[in-house]
């Protein structure tokens, strides 16, 4: 129908163009077909295609825009856990440190302890050792007091008695005898 | 099978309201398809609004196969309107036909040659309008000359060969599913035997239509972004 048209159109071009098409096309279901064409898209265009598009758009720029956010919270958490991680290691460190330091610190006081305590015990030594060196003396000095009364006591009772020059004589050697080995 | 057409004369211009009343009804179909699926929009797509945003990744996918998507934008509410009018034009005629008195009503739209020619012409009309409106006169009469002066007789033959063949691709694929759908429902409606004979047949050839029937309205929409990047853009 459309191609002999064509082929009998150029046979005779000039006499009654549009009515000889008319005759052998549907001219009006060309125009119909356009005008429903034309019509039907932009309507779509209007009612469903703008809004659908419109909202695939507004969905891309959404997703476009989580993707950033999502990107931004990970590189804010890592710089978080980087700082944690800082501070964990600088905390580590510190006890570290803190552990060390006390250690010392004990050695230390242990070592002041033992110093004085060895200080102590010698100066106890000393002062015992003085002590019992006066006390020696002091008894010495008790004895050597007693003996003097023993021998004034004994000195008396000779005196008081008989005695032969030679008994007073040989009781004041033994005596003297006596003292020096006292002493 | 021999039918008539309707006629009707009106202001001097011949009528076929068959044809009228068909593009009516597609027209409508497309509509009301594409207007419930947009109706309760959402960020997160549900249902038909899928459906109908698959529709337009593919038809998206079609054009940016052909030209970049800055010149390509252009043309995509063409395209979804174009794809979605022809697949239902072609689903028309496939449940059924119906003829009243000798005459054809109910029919796929794209099985009458002159539809299916004037979607084609509209088309390559189309092509030439964007190519002279986006290369202007000059880069588009230019695009005859490449790529060898020579050729130029060719690319003009070639201009008329893509309408023709774009046109007649479709009418011819739809009206001979449509021959061989009414054929096999004569003989399922002549007799007991002849409805068995061709209920298997019948029902092969009418999912082998669908299939073509979308085919079709894809190589229509794929081969309307061919000519179309032949014309806008300057680096095929």
């Amino acid at each position: 129908m459309f191609l002999d048209t064509f082929v009998l159109l150029s046979s005779n071009a000039d006499s009654g163009f549009l009515s000889s098409l008319n005759q052998r096309l549907n001219l009006g279901d060309i125009i119909a077909t356009v005008v429903f064409f034309t019509i039907l898209m932009l309507l779509l265009k209007k009612f469903a295609w703008g809004p659908l598009m419109g909202i695939m758009d507004q969905r891309a720029e959404m997703i476009a825009n989580e993707i950033e956010a999502a990107e931004q919270s990970r590189l804010d958490s890592q710089k978080l856990l980087e700082e944690q991680r800082a501070l964990l290691k600088e905390a580590h460190t510190n006890a570290q440190s803190i552990v060390e330091n006390a250690k010392k610190q004990g050695e230390a006081q242990r070592e002041e302890l033992l110093h004085t305590t060895r200080a102590e015990v010698g100066r106890l030594k000393e002062s015992a050792a003085l002590e019992i060196a006066t006390e020696r003396e002091k008894a010495i000095a008790a004895v050597r007091e007693e003996f003097v009364s023993l021998s004034i006591m004994a000195a008396s009772k000779v005196l008081g008695k008989e005695v032969s020059e030679e008994d007073n004589r040989a009781l004041i050697e033994e005596t003297i005898v006596k003292a020096g080995e006292g002493r | 099978m021999e039918h008539k057409n309707p006629n009707l004369d009106l202001f001097g211009i011949s009528f076929n309201p068959a044809n009228i009343l068909m593009l009516f009804v597609t027209c409508l179909i497309v509509f009301i398809i594409a207007v419930l699926a947009t109706r309760k929009m959402q960020m997160k797509p549900t249902g038909m609004q899928n459906f109908m945003e698959w529709i337009m990744d593919f038809v998206k996918g079609i054009i940016k196969n052909n030209m970049d998507w800055k010149t390509g934008g252009r043309f995509h509410v063409l395209g979804i309107t174009l794809i979605m009018f022809v697949f239902v034009a072609n689903m028309l005629g496939l449940p059924f036909s119906i003829q009243w008195d000798g005459y054809l009503w109910w029919k796929s739209p794209t099985a009458d040659p002159v539809i299916a020619m004037t979607l084609a012409a509209t088309v390559i009309i189309l092509t030439h309008f964007y190519g002279v409106k986006m290369l202007g006169a000059k880069g588009y009469f230019k695009t005859y000359l490449q790529p060898m002066p020579f050729l130029a007789p060719l690319k003009i033959i070639e201009e008329f060969a893509n309408t023709l063949t774009l046109g007649l691709r479709l009418y011819g694929n739809i009206f001979a599913g449509e021959i061989l759908i009414g054929l096999l429902a004569t003989l399922a409606a002549g007799s007991f035997g002849g409805f068995v004979g061709a209920i298997v047949p019948a029902l092969a050839w009418q999912g082998f239509s669908i299939f073509i029937g979308a085919i079709q309205a894809f190589i229509f929409v794929m081969l309307t972004m061919v000519y179309m990047s032949h014309k806008v853009s300057t680096d095929h």
